[in-house]
């Protein structure tokens, strides 16, 4: 998804366009002021060191950086296999892939419940043998965001074979490199950035994962509770430390999302 | 189950805003308790029934979320809690011109999937650690009850998730991911045979107030006849099919 580079290009955008994009620049702005302008300031270390929070955010880093790595292991070959290999239902496995991505996350919640739950499809026999329990856990959580966040990981390096040149992949083996060595050696390093894309995206959505937890693996500090359920539970009482969780979600995210993606897709 | 989400009535966008105002609103936007859910809904229908024109809009979720909707100017005509501290706030906030009114109260009870697996009997099978415990957030009144239930019997709850809302936690119960859960009689009642109940001894058990009152200047007349309804003898009479006692 690597944009070409035209910033340089002279002409001026027409005024209609500068108005719209102003429009769309608010819609986004906007809310963020808002919640800025909730904050209170003197008593956000007091209302970001307490217990709920440090545990929340704890839980939000281990799952969102543990349902990324799945998505690396998992997401790159399911990518490389719809970009490369044509097989029946291809379309099909595609948009079930990218399903995720439009299902409210409450939906997709759900049907992990009925298929990985206790009493699940799969769960039920899996609880059976031994005694594993998906909800209710911390696993069950990184199973909640996996399934939400990878989708990012796989449109993104699927979108970025598909652009790839394969007469580069080509010369290698014409010069000997086996099928492995061509992956290792040339593919994964011309997708690199994309892939760096696909890991921030997919982390940052993992991060911001509320309806999917909720519905999946409950609520509970310090086993199940990440910073977005912190948010929406502690909004019902504690107006203060929502908004004080709110920011520090925002700057967290904001940052990994400038810093990150800025960076390599400047220097691609 | 849930109708028109709050958020279609988004106070920061003026299109939807624009929408869910207007003048003689033939419209009623009534925020309810979750535990209302279903008697509000045959509420609703028997309502517009009688007033053909008039569009009854329920919006539901935990009591306190639609507290915070409403202080934060969500255009809510009729404000129905399931307690009375999230009613104190909006009358603290000014919003109201008249006092609330309580019109149902509740009771509560342990919630189990059907058959019982876990076996539980009473409170203090919910501070065991082998089974699956789930109860409302602390934020909510069903949470805040529940709490104040196992406090009075001295049983601390080996609690596996807080959800939500009401009818978050009993689908958990409903579908067996959970062992038991606290919840209202009244929602045991709702499921039609979907989760079993197993009642509190009397002594151990608390009640719940519901108070409901008209909410902002948008549709008084309108709002205040729903309310009066709701009051009225049918209004009971279907507060009471559903498991409510009324005042």
């Amino acid at each position: 998804m690597s944009a070409p580079e035209r910033s340089a290009d002279p002409r001026r955008p027409p005024t209609l366009l500068v108005v719209l994009a102003g429009v769309g620049i608010a819609f986004f702005a906007v809310p963020l002021i808002g919640l800025v302008g909730r904050v209170p300031w003197a008593n956000l270390p007091e209302l970001l060191s307490s217990a709920v929070v440090v545990d929340a955010f704890r839980l939000s880093m281990v799952a969102s950086v543990a349902a990324t790595a799945i998505a690396l292991v998992l997401g790159i070959p399911l990518a490389w296999i719809l970009a490369r290999v044509e097989f029946p239902g291809r379309a099909l496995v595609r948009g079930m892939v990218t399903l995720p991505l439009v299902l409210p996350p409450v939906v997709g919640g759900a049907a992990l419940l009925f298929a990985l739950g206790r009493r699940g499809l799969l769960g039920e026999v899996v609880y059976e043998a031994t005694g594993l329990l998906l909800p209710f856990s911390t696993w069950g959580v990184i199973v909640a965001t996996t399934f939400v966040a990878m989708p990012f990981m796989v449109i993104t390096v699927e979108g970025a074979l598909r652009g790839l040149d394969l007469r580069y992949e080509g010369v290698a083996s014409t010069l000997g490199a086996g099928r492995w060595t061509v992956l290792r050696k040339v593919t994964l390093p011309m997708i690199g950035p994309s892939i760096l894309s696909g890991v921030v995206l997919t982390w940052a959505r993992a991060f911001g994962e509320f309806g999917a937890t909720i519905t999946f693996a409950g609520n509970l500090q310090g086993e199940t509770q990440t910073l977005p359920l912190a948010v929406f539970v502690t909004l019902e009482s504690d107006r203060d430390a929502a908004v004080a969780v709110s920011l520090l979600m925002v700057v967290v995210s904001l940052v990994v999302l400038i810093a990150l993606r800025d960076r390599w897709w400047r220097s691609w | 189950m849930k109708r028109l989400p709050i958020s279609a009535c988004a106070p920061l966008l003026l299109v939807s805003l624009m929408a869910c105002t207007g003048q003689s609103n033939p419209r009623v936007l009534v925020s309810a308790a979750a535990s209302l859910t279903d008697v509000f809904a045959e509420i609703e229908s028997v309502y517009e029934d009688i007033h053909p024109g008039v569009d009854v809009i329920l919006n539901f979720g935990g009591s306190s979320a639609l507290r915070e909707q409403i202080l934060e100017g969500a255009p809510v005509d009729v404000f129905a809690s399931a307690n009375r501290e999230n009613m104190d706030a909006i009358v603290e906030s000014g919003l109201l011109d008249e006092d609330p009114v309580v019109f149902a109260r509740n009771l509560l009870q342990i919630a189990v999937p059907v058959g019982n697996p876990g076996g539980v009997t009473g409170l203090t099978d919910l501070a065991n650690e082998e089974l699956l415990i789930g109860l409302c957030a602390a934020e909510v009144p069903c949470g805040h009850l529940a709490r104040q239930v196992l406090a009075a019997a001295d049983v601390t709850a080996a609690i596996d998730t807080n959800e939500p809302d009401v009818r978050a936690l009993l689908t958990k119960i409903e579908v067996g991911e959970l062992d038991a859960g606290i919840v209202y009689v009244t929602d045991v009642a709702s499921t039609d045979g979907a989760v079993d109940g197993v009642d509190l001894p009397e002594e151990d058990n608390v009640v719940a107030e519901y108070p409901i009152a008209v909410i902002g200047e948008s549709n008084p007349e309108r709002a205040a006849d729903f309310v009066e309804f709701v009051l009225s003898d049918t209004g009971r009479a279907i507060l009471t099919d559903h498991g409510f006692s009324t005042p």
